[in-house]
């Protein structure tokens, strides 16, 4: 059985390495200190697609991302691991949303593009870990939906099973397709880049990357259809101007604060013996321990 | 059936309410007093004789109970089902579900439907006015929903002006446990779940469950033991297990440790993993990223070792021992054996 597998991917700033520079003087992001990268667990996500398509001779795995045009980056990062190709959803009136209208605009991009089987995602993505837009999505396109994936075990008369984890266990559940999948950071690692891959799809290019090209590049990418990242507008995927960006969020930040953690004034110790034996004395007779 | 509450989705396991559920009951009471609504609740499942028993002494003023054998063990869309058919009825103006997996799933496909807006594992709730910059238009008793964003760095206040309910997740921790009132007494609304759910939502069948109690429990820990990135190694973590068995604590770790291999994820401690408040918190070679520190915080006592002098974390330690862990830790171990009784 061949599928059509969509995989949701989001380029996000590695908030996991902030560094001291990553925050402006007047508390806001800076998002130049943060390196753009492809979020961890829609790699997680897009090695189950993969997965599925090697077991499933004549699948295609589509990635579909919403975010600035640069967001093309993960995509030909995609292809370069096995992807086949992938659309960027990018446009300013989609800008400020929140998860609701995310999941909004990527479920129109996925009505427009038809004809799929299995939308897989990361769990959450590291910017937000709010884990939400997997299922609004599932939600608006009327799908059932399994979260906290680690192992896709196979598809059997349609029916496509699945490994969760969860808190205090796993679960093994079997959904009809259509299904959204979001894929847990436990499950395996995605595969590398394929070096054969990489020459084929280096010069893979988004529409609006292939403005700035020579007319000879340009006919060269023509003549290579592979090669080409669509980009959809809000109004290519007939989203409702009220659903999306800004004026489709029901959430709104109210404020944004740094994060200050009151200093104490430390006792600095020793290390050495009788310091730390005064420490373990001391902590017994105030009844800390003991 | 009255509107405009707060309700909170109670999670249902193995004939018990989880914690993180009263939890949030404990918040709700405090919040629907505030504003002046009852607190409500709702358990789906089945087997549910008795539950309110669990509830009540939390403040709960109405419960309602949706029973059938098909509703446990948690499946996604018949639970949504079942709240999205109900908050059509009763318009909760709130609603309050735990950051776990089950609510992490239901949350965003209840919002989602009701277009209502869900704020994702916040770590205080408030109530208080809003003005919005833009029209002007003034609200009173928004829920804040704060959370920490962008990987800990920021705290953000959000606030859902126009949509009901406002919809929040808090994780397990974050919140205190405290009964109101052990002789409280609420009303029991029994739903029939045929009204709710229809037999096409059962889609998805669990096949196989094999769910286990934690045998890890940081969070009522009075001491913990906890290792970063800087342990080296998941046999220094040893180190910290023979300190934790000595002292009669847990370990904890920080993401970098978990992240690492060093120990297993049901150990974390942070904005991602648990919060903790315990009499003493012994940090070794944590450096402290915010995200730890948010779960810690509001610990006690705090030690940090660390090779490191202006590690972070010591700043807001009471004692900062600088030094190599493997060798401190040993004479921790040692002088509390010599010591105690």
């Amino acid at each position: 059985m061949s599928l059509n597998i969509i995989v949701l991917a989001k380029q996000v700033p590695d908030t996991r390495n902030v560094g001291k520079d990553a925050m402006k003087e007047d508390g806001t992001i800076n998002r130049a200190a943060l390196p753009a990268i492809f979020n961890p667990e829609d790699l997680n996500a897009l090695e189950q697609a993969l997965r599925l398509k090697d077991a499933n001779p004549g699948s295609t795995v589509t990635i579909l991302t919403m975010g600035l045009p640069r967001a093309a980056e993960v995509i030909r990062e995609a292809m370069f691991r096995g992807a086949d190709g992938g659309i960027v959803l990018t446009d300013r009136v989609l800008g400020g949303a929140d998860t609701l209208a995310t999941s909004y605009s990527l479920a129109q991009a996925v009505k427009k593009f038809g004809n799929y089987d299995i939308i897989l995602g990361g769990r959450q993505a590291i910017d937000g870990d709010t884990a939400q837009v997997g299922p609004q999505i599932a939600e608006k396109l009327h799908l059932p939906q399994v979260t906290y994936a680690e192992e896709i075990l196979g598809i059997e008369d349609g029916k496509i099973i699945v490994k969760r984890r969860l808190e205090n266990g796993v679960e093994t559940v079997k959904a009809p397709l259509p299904c959204v999948i979001t894929v847990n950071g436990s499950a395996p690692d995605c595969r590398p880049r394929n070096a054969q891959r990489l020459m084929k799809y280096k010069r893979a290019v988004s529409t609006s990357e292939k403005a700035h090209l020579t007319d000879d590049q340009k006919a060269f990418i023509d003549a290579r259809p592979y090669l080409n990242i669509d980009e959809w507008s809000a109004a290519y995927v007939e989203a409702d101007p009220e659903q999306i960006g800004l004026p489709g969020s029901p959430t709104k930040v109210k404020a944004i604060e740094n994060v200050v953690f009151t200093a104490k004034e430390s006792l600095q110790l020793e290390n050495n013996d009788e310091q730390i034996e005064k420490l373990i004395i001391d902590l017994i007779a105030n009844h800390t321990i003991g | 059936m009255s509107q405009n509450n707060l309700i909170v989705y109670c999670e249902f396991e193995d004939g018990k309410i989880a914690d993180v559920s009263l939890e949030l009951l404990t918040k709700g009471r405090q919040l629907a007093s505030k504003l002046g609504v009852e607190l409500q609740a709702i358990v789906i499942g089945d087997k549910l004789d008795g539950v309110e028993e669990q509830i009540f002494p939390y403040g709960v003023d109405t419960l309602y109970k949706v029973e059938d054998k098909r509703l446990y063990p948690y499946t996604s869309n018949p639970h949504a089902a079942v709240l999205i058919n109900l908050f059509k009825e009763i318009k909760p103006q709130i609603c309050l579900m735990g950051a776990t997996c089950i609510g992490r799933d239901l949350g965003p496909r209840v919002s989602s439907c009701l277009h209502s807006g869900l704020t994702a594992d916040c770590t205080s709730l408030e109530i208080g006015p809003h003005k919005d910059p833009k029209t002007g238009k003034e609200y009173t008793d928004l829920l804040y929903q704060i959370r920490p964003a962008f990987g800990g760095n920021i705290v953000a206040t959000i606030v859902n002006p126009e949509c009901r309910p406002q919809m929040a997740t808090v994780r397990e921790g974050v919140m205190k446990k405290e009964v109101y009132d052990p002789n409280h007494q609420g009303q029991v609304i029994n739903l029939d779940a045929k009204d709710y759910v229809d037999d096409t939502d059962f889609v998805v069948e669990i096949i196989d469950r094999q769910i286990q109690k934690s045998k890890v429990n940081i969070k009522n820990s009075p001491i913990i033991v906890a290792g970063g990135y800087g342990v080296g190694s998941k046999e220094n973590f040893d180190l910290l297990f023979d300190l934790a068995k000595t002292l009669g604590g847990e370990v904890g770790a920080s993401r970098a440790a978990v992240d690492a291999g060093f120990i297993e994820h049901e150990r974390q401690i942070g904005q991602t993993g648990v919060t903790v408040r315990p009499k003493l918190y012994i940090a070794c070679g944590i450096s402290g990223q915010i995200q730890h520190i948010a779960g810690m915080q509001d610990s006690s006592i705090i030690i940090s070792i660390n090779n490191d002098p202006n590690a972070p974390i010591n700043t807001i330690a009471d004692y900062v021992i600088t030094g190599n862990m493997e060798d401190i830790v040993p004479k921790l171990i040692k002088y509390y054996k010599k010591n105690s009784k």
